[in-house]
């Protein structure tokens, strides 16, 4: 979606023919996001068709410039007005792995959040070198890819601290796990059992 | 020859004798070679600061063995001690600790004088250091007329004055807002990567990033250094 709407607000900066188009969201977001060209060009139909750009002059070489319409303008603003809504990260692989592996008994979780630091670490090193690495800190197409990179480092580092989290709690629990034995009781085919509390309270109930 | 410039083997640290002793390190052997940053994570107790007092000199260990460019703490004197801490070491401490009542100049040219070294070459020293971090403009400013960031420039610039080669940073951006920690990070890897050595000791994943190496201590022993060595082979030291 936001590749959509950042195209949009691109072009509410003034009209650009699709290559053009390309490269200014490009410089824009470090090449972080690689769109090619028959992207944007599949972008600008649905923009045409929903009203929000229309085809405007033509030059010698042939580019067709796109330019913004006054629905697109407002749906620019409407986007940057808006917060972004994040989707609820329950599917998480990572916090499913941890949790499975929380009650197996014989699993060394420590090891495996450990491999998992030293991943994150690594990814947060490479993000740090390629920031360090950049030629003109101050410039606007850097810092713009540098907000994309934070971003990922950011979320990289959560991720570590979420890890320590969870290693300083399983530390409470002998041997780190959990240790959930294969319950005995097997859930009917179709739907699941009923807890033993939800019992309790129907017959209190 | 070797590039090491620290050395520690087999370096423990009790506290307390018999039944009561409780041991901040166990054990722990690391090199730290020239143009090399080593970031030490671990929990609140983990042993990070006893093991970066350790290396500075600060602190002897109850048993091991530590080297800094190719000197032997065990069996240095004192006098040889506060001369290694005066000529090798640079300290970065999380609240800057500069002398308020000493300009920039003066706070980083502070370990040079006491080394014998003449003022003006000293000054001359600590000019070149305080431009290396970006701060030739405020050579005769007073720390509190310096921003935090400001403050922790000179602390680096005071622990790689003259040919200074071992920088010791304990939680060197922890009184910082982000951005300007990261700058300090950035500074404290130019000068590694321009030839000294460097621990960094932190607990923002972030900033240990900026580090070659990263080493985990729990309990006083170091659990993964798989940077180094094998990830399979150091998880299965560690058990």
């Amino acid at each position: 979606m936001s590749v959509r709407q950042s195209l949009l607000a691109i072009l509410d900066q003034g009209p650009c023919y699709g290559y053009q188009l390309r490269a200014e969201f490009d410089r824009r977001t470090g090449s972080t996001w690689p769109l090619n060209v028959g992207q944007i060009y599949n972008t600008l139909d649905r923009l045409e068709r929903d009203g929000l750009v229309e085809k405007g002059d033509v030059d010698e070489q042939g580019h067709v410039y796109w330019q913004i319409t006054d629905a697109g303008s407002a749906e620019v603003q409407a986007w940057l007005d808006a917060p972004v809504e994040r989707a609820q990260g329950t599917r998480d692989e990572l916090a499913i792995k941890l949790a499975v592996a929380a009650t197996l008994p014989g699993v060394d979780l420590g090891a495996v959040i450990q491999r998992q630091r030293s991943a994150s670490l690594r990814q947060l090193q490479e993000l740090n070198r390629a920031k360090y690495a950049g030629s003109n800190p101050d410039g606007p197409e850097e810092l713009a890819w540098s907000l994309v990179v934070d971003s990922m480092i950011f979320a990289a580092e959560a991720e570590t601290r979420w890890l320590d989290h969870t290693e300083q709690r399983l530390a409470r629990h002998p041997h780190r796990t959990m240790g959930l034995e294969l319950s005995t009781e097997t859930p009917k085919r179709g739907r699941p059992a009923k807890s033993e509390a939800s019992d309790t309270e129907a017959v209190v109930g | 020859m070797s590039a090491a410039v620290l050395q520690l083997v087999g370096v423990t640290q009790q506290y307390g004798e018999g039944e009561t002793s409780v041991s901040a390190l166990s054990g722990v052997d690391l090199t730290v070679d020239k143009g090399e940053l080593v970031a030490i994570m671990g929990a609140s107790g983990s042993g990070k600061s006893t093991l970066l007092s350790i290396a500075g000199g600060l602190q002897k260990p109850t048993s091991g063995e530590v080297v800094v460019e190719g000197t032997y703490l065990s069996t240095a004197t004192r006098r040889d001690l506060a001369q290694l801490r005066r000529r090798s070491l640079g300290f970065v401490f999380q609240d800057f600790n500069l002398i308020p009542t000493l300009t920039a100049v003066e706070n980083v040219t502070l370990p040079l004088e006491l080394d014998g070294f003449r003022a003006r070459v000293a000054r001359r020293a600590g000019r070149d250091a305080l431009a290396s971090v970006g701060l030739e403009d405020k050579l005769d400013s007073y720390p509190d007329d310096l921003s935090g960031g400001q403050q922790q420039r000179v602390a680096i610039a005071r622990a790689v004055v003259g040919g200074r080669r071992l920088i010791l940073a304990d939680e060197p951006t922890g009184a910082l807002d982000s951005v300007t920690g990261e700058a300090v990070m950035k500074m404290i890897r130019h000068r590694v990567d321009q030839g000294a050595a460097g621990i960094l000791v932190t607990h923002e994943p972030r900033h240990a990033a900026w580090a070659d190496r990263i080493v985990f201590l729990r309990d006083g022993r170091i659990i993964d250094e798989s940077q180094r060595r094998g990830a399979d082979a150091l998880l299965s030291d560690a058990r």
